[in-house]
């Protein structure tokens, strides 16, 4: 493997001086602040119930539909079109796991499984929600598209065993998923 | 550029090397000598340029069928009639380098030879054997047990091309095939390398393995009417370079790169093949071979490296128990020690007996010397435990330490007493018995109704058996994955066990027992902290020991004495290194 070797950018003097920076960041907050309060931000017709028109009373609201598509929330199992686990159990995603929040029982399927073409699936997958950093690499580095990170996030628990995501969990926050994945194909 | 031959009387160091039995080959620029009849890989590898391959082992004969190791290979050009060889300052002649490449693994070298094992040719070469490989190959890594471990992931990085440029279908074989009771067959990942054949073949003396159909076809399968069930089947997954034969009892575990790998030594029997156990966390997955030349070349059988389970069943003995008014109870340590050393206390000479085990570590053999020392009895005895060899790797003798007995009892019989002491409970004279790691009516042939006579039945073991039911006290120790110590093999090879997980919290290292009930009876006994200190008593007492230390053994062992006995593997082994065939 080849070592690429990243060179420092070069600053010039006025971005030495940070202050350009700040000034610019303090613009957009200014920015957001005056179009909130003349009722211009988005969601502004949802926030107009209450006070001045700009503090979000949550839980009552949520800003759950305005999230973004690739919001890295809790990560969680899928399954394809069909209902079947994706996930092979190859265990990568315990191996690149920075907190080792993803602990995997394989197991193999049975001969008489119509799937057993793929031979493999998880007996057991458990992620410690207390221990996971929602930082995707998971997701990255599945190799059968199989575990994604969605957009919940109040993942919450009166113990430490129901902050433990088990298999059950992780499909049901999961759900189905389309998109091509090989392996159950008897011709590839 | 000289024109003739350098003066006869060269002192140059290349003209020595036949005089040394070695020729002058010329490595990637570089001259070595290496030794007549190397093979051209085994050349390399000396110079440290690894060459990739598949089909290639130094156990077993090469039939050159992978192509991955092709290098490019030169040899001086041959003079015309009349013409003398031309040489170059440095002596050594010019090299003619040929068009075409040469296979290193069945090729061997010769004088004044040049080799290269980089280059355009080469590199081109190698990508081409990557691209026909993978054409057929399935992309099974996630699911496959050899990721990982897989030289065809491996190569694949250094010289695939990262996508494949083939559009038809891949070409179906039959998948997850049971051709053995302990071995999984995956035609579709196999690169058809015929290591397994050849290892079936020549090796395990059971040629159940075969090649059938041609071209992209050709399917690994058991010959009709016969299964892979040779009890030295699973070194074929070991020496499988790809997934194609896996082992299931591993299958679908764990991923390999999860696992620990300890080195130690195998318990099953005299031959103490060398291993390495393969654990995560406290449980072990897998043991599989070491090389070791003197011991067990690369192989291992079936039977002595499934042998671990027991190790983390339910029968585990996780703390001491102590009998009191007929009923076994947990007690501590420290109860159960005193409770042993008081019961000791009452008998002298001839009313105690000890029966330790041939498949205790030396460490533990010498403390239960020094325990029957300290009673001053001499009724201290090793249970037997011979069988069949297997003309391989079995020996006869299936406890893996009666050398290392004989050597620090100093006695050339350490199973003489037991007829004696199985009379003397018999015949009620002894009083009490320390039994160390035997069920002594399951392998001793002793009566229930004697062992019940007993004033005190101490036993030592790692699972409940009948022994442990009719003790006073029971004492839980570590197995062989739990420990660190030393063995002597059937040959005379001190080895060493090292400690690959710990045992259950309740139980104890069996050396430290030893040494607190030493320390019980004799309060004056010097402090053995570690099991490094016991090994230096025996270093001071033992000749054969002498100046040695547990880690001065090292990982192959060291030959501390002289036995008539022999590994019939090595032997065959030998004769085929001498014949040629192998490179051993």
């Amino acid at each position: 493997m080849a070592i690429v070797k990243v060179k420092r950018p070069k600053l010039s003097w006025h971005e030495h001086l940070y202050l350009p920076a700040i000034l610019k960041g303090l613009g957009i907050t200014l920015k957001h602040a005056i179009a909130a309060l003349r009722g211009k931000a988005p969601g502004a017709e949802e926030l107009a119930s209450s006070g001045l028109g700009v503090t979000m009373q949550y839980p009552e609201q949520k800003w759950d539909a305005r999230l973004p598509e690739y919001y890295r929330g809790v990560p969680a199992l899928v399954t394809d079109e069909q209902g079947r686990e994706r996930c092979v159990s190859c265990q990568l995603c315990e191996f690149i796991c920075p907190p080792k929040a993803i602990t995997i029982l394989p197991g193999e399927l049975q001969s008489d499984n119509p799937w057993s073409k793929v031979e493999k699936a998880p007996r057991e997958f458990e992620i410690n929600m207390i221990r996971c950093i929602y930082c995707g690499m998971c997701e990255e580095v599945c190799p059968e598209q199989a575990i994604f990170l969605r957009q919940d996030y109040a993942m919450t628990g009166g113990t430490r065993d129901e902050m433990v995501n088990t298999k059950g969990r992780l499909y049901k926050i999961g759900g189905m998923r389309e998109g091509l994945v090989n392996k159950w194909n008897k011709l590839k | 550029m000289a024109d003739s031959a350098p003066a006869t009387a060269d002192k140059l160091p290349k003209d020595l090397a036949a005089e040394k039995g070695m020729v002058n080959v010329q490595i990637d620029d570089t001259w070595v000598q290496v030794p007549v009849g190397t093979r051209m890989i085994e050349a390399c590898r000396m110079a440290g340029k690894e060459i990739p391959h598949y089909c290639y082992h130094t156990k077993l004969s090469s039939p050159g069928n992978c192509r991955m190791c092709l290098v490019q290979m030169g040899m001086p050009p041959r003079p015309a009639p009349g013409q003398a060889p031309t040489y170059e300052e440095n002596g050594y002649q010019e090299i003619g380098w040929m068009p075409r490449p040469v296979i290193a693994c069945a090729s061997t070298v010769a004088e004044n030879m040049g080799i290269r094992t980089g280059g355009d040719l080469v590199e081109k070469c190698r990508n081409g054997v990557m691209e026909f490989l993978l054409i057929n190959h399935p992309l099974d890594c996630p699911i496959c047990d050899q990721a990982g471990e897989c030289s065809l992931q491996e190569f694949s990085v250094e010289h695939g091309r990262g996508c494949s440029r083939f559009e038809e279908m891949k070409v179906k074989k039959p998948k997850n095939v049971d051709i053995g009771p302990r071995i999984r067959l995956d035609d579709e990942r196999c690169i058809m390398c015929s290591r397994c054949i050849r290892f079936m073949d020549e090796v395990a003396d059971d040629p159940a393995l075969g090649f059938i159909d041609r071209g992209t076809h050709t399917t690994l399968t058991v010959h009709p009417g016969h299964r892979l069930d040779s009890n030295y089947s699973l070194n074929t997954a070991d020496i499988c370079p790809v997934g194609a034969l896996t082992s299931t009892d591993f299958r679908f575990q764990m991923r390999v790169w999860f696992l620990k790998e300890t080195k130690s030594i195998d318990v099953n029997c005299g031959t103490g093949c060398n291993t390495v156990i393969w654990t995560r966390g406290n449980d072990i997955f897998r043991i599989t071979p070491r090389e070791n030349n003197e011991v067990n070349s690369c192989w291992m059988p079936d039977s002595h490296r499934l042998n671990f389970r027991y190790l983390h069943t339910e029968t585990r003995l996780t703390d001491p128990v102590v009998k009191s008014r007929g009923r076994h109870e947990v007690a501590d340590w420290f109860e159960a020690i005193t409770r042993v050393s008081e019961g000791l206390k009452d008998y002298h000479g001839d009313e105690v007996a000890f029966i330790g085990s041939g498949r205790m570590t030396n460490e533990e053999l010498f403390l239960l010397k020094h325990l029957a020392d300290t009673l001053e009895t001499d009724l201290l005895t090793l249970v037997p435990r011979f069988a069949q060899s297997d003309g391989k790797l079995i020996a006869a003798d299936r406890n893996p330490n009666t050398t290392g007995a004989k050597l620090i009892w100093a006695s050339n019989d350490p199973y003489a007493k037991l007829k004696a002491i199985r009379k003397g409970v018999a015949g009620r004279r002894i009083k009490a018995l320390v039994v160390f790691y035997e069920d002594l009516l399951a392998e001793a042939d002793f009566k229930a109704s004697d062992l019940e006579n007993l004033d005190l039945l101490v036993s030592n073991h790692i699972l409940t058996n009948d022994t442990a039911s009719v003790s006073h006290v029971v004492l839980p120790g570590a197995g062989f994955a739990e420990k660190r110590g030393s063995m002597v093999n059937i040959t005379g090879r001190l080895q060493r066990l090292n400690q690959a997980i710990l045992p259950p919290e309740g139980a104890m290292d069996d050396w430290e027992i030893l040494r607190d009930l030493i320390r019980a009876l004799a309060p004056n006994e010097p402090e053995r902290n570690l099991v490094e200190d016991v090994f230096g008593e025996i270093a001071d007492e033992v000749e054969e020991f002498e100046e040695l230390t547990l880690s001065k053994i090292g990982d192959l062992g060291v030959h501390v004495t002289d036995t008539d006995e022999s590994i019939p593997l090595l032997e065959t082994e030998r004769v085929r290194i001498a014949a040629g065939e192998i490179v051993g």
